[in-house]
């Protein structure tokens, strides 16, 4: 009975955390619409139900019914494989993602956790199936046949690979400070208080690893493998259909995880900011601080222009890496220092 | 050994940021360009030679679809190549009008160019900005001319109809807000870090190849070079309104956008020159050769009667000869060359684009640099293919 309780539970968290994620990147498309239009004095989507809210709902229907082109120069199985990679990584990253505590399913002494998996290598995972995604983007272009495209990946190669190096050595500072790669630990040591909280331990990982996330989400100031203005669109220049949905589905779950692993490393997850507040869901919590990063991550798109290839190249190495490397050693100093 | 070749990647006629229809052959290196053939003709309309088929009259709207963000300068230009072909003087109040809406128009296109230059760098938000006053400089535009895009709001000897009721309020207000909202824009590109890096150093054209190149307007003035035809050829009366010439230094992409920048102000400045000394009077030569009789005479004096039939049907007949007159169009140097055979019709109209010579120094200035600046560079000469194909 017990297995059979826990794969029920298994499922029903699967398909009610996917359906949160999917309904979660439908409307980030209408908020990063809706907010990018006032910033830039217009309404944005307004005409497909109150306030626009069923614009995501008519896109994808659009994009389900438009022609579903394979350009006669493409790797055709490579093509059709790349999407697929780019949106299970970017939905499977979500699998270790602790968006609240527990609760016990009342009249019963059944306890829920919420969240799909609790690994003990939670962060490694996240690192390894985001680096997964990136061949997607990578093969995409490189498959494509396009010129353009082409340069797309290129770009993007060399972007999110060296981008990752620093945002993974940004993170290693709250490894060391929490010594677990287990995210529901992570978040549990963070509890007590906002003050409490990574982000004033480890402030400059913070940074960046904003800075490096958004560099591997690809978004403006870092859009280089998209480019519109240079590359017409970059490495998805021949996608069309419904496996442009999916890449742009991929990229906008990326930055839910983006933000959402934010949360978790430096803003405490699910807790509270003041322990008297916990009567609030830790559920609401996490998505109250999620929101706020994804609005960052759409405000710094209508602020910014885009930075040059090598230039990208050049502050990765030059600056993020270094920076990243002294934090750590820092840290670390700090740390064996205190015992 | 294997060979070693140069990536050939075809950017245009259809590319989200070569302005139009601009075709460039890139040689790649990686992302380095190794040689750049820019291929024009795509929007070829055949201007010139159209032009040899219409009365002088009628060339008037084919020179607003030349440059089409600048109709009002083009229309000044090839009016005055066709009063200094007749010998016409233009009233006064004609030629501060004249002055007003050419300003009025070069905001207007230094908007244009500062929205899609920016959106080609990456910023999305500015061209929302620049069109807002964009648009607020077209409807005045659609109050004097009638148009919007193409006002062909210029006659030979003067401009079609004096200023509506009202409108000095609209230009007043839109003259005193407008350097606020340049302001605006510098708040969000002038400083800021990114915009420096991908503008810095890049697409430079020193003085002496800007010079060869025969390059003209903001791109020469970003490049040190102190030469505007409104200071150097006066016409229309710019030499009773006060301005400056802004001049960059090294002649990249920052330089001339921080020109174009200041031309705004200074376009702005003397707009309210103008509507601050409008002097009063008529708006159209005193020329029964050319210009329309009034309305009122047509229908009540036979003589005016032929006198419009005559001029609507035949045009008028300019003594032979060859004339060229310049103006300081939004993009440079705008100059109509035409040989008159005695005839209604020009025999032959050759016009000097800014945009053509200017794109011709793009190579020069992109050879050796990344596909990105490419695009800023591009960007930054402002062209528009409407005039560069004629």
């Amino acid at each position: 009975m017990q297995v059979l309780y826990l794969l029920i539970e298994m499922i029903v968290k699967c398909v009610v955390v996917f359906a949160c994620l999917m309904i979660c990147v439908a409307y980030l498309t209408w908020l990063e619409r809706k907010v990018l239009g006032h910033i830039q004095i217009r309404y944005g989507p307004n005409r497909c139900g109150p306030y626009g809210l069923l614009q995501p709902f008519s896109d994808a229907i659009k994009a389900f019914f438009k022609e579903d082109l394979i350009p006669g120069r493409a790797d055709k199985p490579v093509f059709v494989l790349a999407p697929m990679i780019s949106i299970i990584s970017a939905i499977s990253l979500f699998a270790v993602i602790p968006f609240g505590n527990q609760f016990t399913i009342p009249g019963t002494d059944w306890v829920v956790k919420l969240r799909i998996a609790d690994v003990d290598i939670g962060l490694l995972y996240v690192f390894a199936l985001a680096s997964i995604g990136e061949f997607g983007i990578i093969l995409g272009g490189w498959a494509s046949g396009n010129k353009y495209g082409l340069t797309g990946s290129l770009r993007a190669a060399a972007q999110m690979i060296s981008y990752e190096v620093a945002l993974g050595l940004s993170i290693l500072g709250i490894i060391i400070l929490s010594q677990t790669l287990r995210l529901t630990e992570i978040v549990h040591q963070q509890a007590g208080g906002f003050w409490n909280w990574n982000v004033w331990y480890q402030p400059m990982a913070f940074i960046l690893y904003l800075i490096c996330g958004l560099a591997e989400i690809n978004r403006t100031p870092f859009d280089m493998p998209e480019a519109e203005s240079e590359l017409a669109c970059g490495f998805n220049i021949e996608y069309s259909s419904m496996k442009f949905a999916l890449f742009f589905m991929a990229e906008y779950a990326h930055m839910v995880t983006m933000g959402a692993l934010a949360v978790t490393l430096f803003w405490g997850g699910w807790q509270p900011p003041f322990p008297f507040l916990s009567f609030i869901p830790g559920v609401v919590w996490f998505s109250a601080k999620l929101f706020v990063f994804l609005f960052f991550f759409i405000w710094q798109r209508g602020t910014f222009p885009r930075l040059r290839y090598d230039q990208i190249m050049k502050f990765g190495w030059k600056v993020m890496v270094p920076l990243a490397l002294a934090n750590l050693l820092i840290t670390g100093l700090v740390v064996s220092l205190k015992g | 050994m294997a060979e070693t070749r140069w990536m050939t990647i075809n950017m245009g006629p259809q590319h989200p940021a070569t302005h139009g229809v601009l075709r460039l052959v890139l040689e790649l290196d990686g992302e380095i360009i190794v040689k750049a053939i820019p291929h024009i003709g795509h929007l070829h309309r055949g201007v010139e030679k159209l032009a040899e088929n219409r009365t002088y009259h009628q060339v008037i709207p084919l020179t607003d679809r030349l440059d089409y963000t600048n109709a009002m300068g083009n229309n000044l230009a090839y009016v005055l190549a066709v009063e200094k072909l007749l010998g016409i003087e233009v009233p006064k109040r004609a030629q501060y009008l004249r002055v007003m809406m050419a300003e009025l128009q070069r905001i207007a296109a230094h908007l244009i160019w500062l929205g899609t230059h920016v959106l080609d760098i990456g910023a999305t938000t500015p061209i929302f900005y620049t069109f807002r006053e964009r648009e607020e400089v077209l409807r005045i535009f659609e109050e004097v001319a009638g148009g919007r895009l193409t006002p062909t709001y210029l006659r030979i000897g003067g401009v079609a109809k004096d200023l509506p009721e009202g409108i000095d309020e609209k230009i007043r207000d839109f003259v005193k807000v407008f350097p606020q909202r340049i302001n605006e824009y510098e708040t969000l590109l002038t400083q800021n870090i990114i915009w420096l890096k991908r503008t810095k150093e890049v697409g430079v054209i020193s003085k002496e190849d800007a010079i060869n190149w025969g390059v003209t307007g903001p791109t020469l003035r970003g490049s040190g070079v102190k030469w505007d035809v409104r200071k150097a050829f006066p016409y229309s009366s710019y030499d009773e309104f006060e301005f400056d010439i802004p001049v960059g230094t090294v002649g990249d992409v920052y330089d001339r956008y921080i020109v174009r920048l200041r031309e705004m102000e200074w376009s702005n400045s003397i707009v309210r020159q103008a509507l601050d000394r409008l002097p009063k009077g008529p708006i159209l030569a005193d020329d029964p050769r050319v210009v329309l009789p009034n309305k009122e005479m047509v229908l009540t004096d036979i003589a005016s009667l032929i006198r419009q039939f005559k001029i609507v049907s035949e045009g008028f007949k300019p003594p032979k000869g060859e004339v060229y007159a310049s103006v300081e169009a939004a993009k440079g140097e705008l100059g109509f060359y035409i040989i008159s055979d005695g005839s209604n019709r020009p025999f032959r109209l050759r016009i000097r684009p800014p945009s053509f010579l200017n794109l011709g120094a793009l190579p020069r200035m992109i050879e050796g640099s990344l596909i990105a600046d490419v695009i800023s560079t591009i960007g930054s000469i402002d062209i528009v293919l409407g005039e560069i194909d004629r």
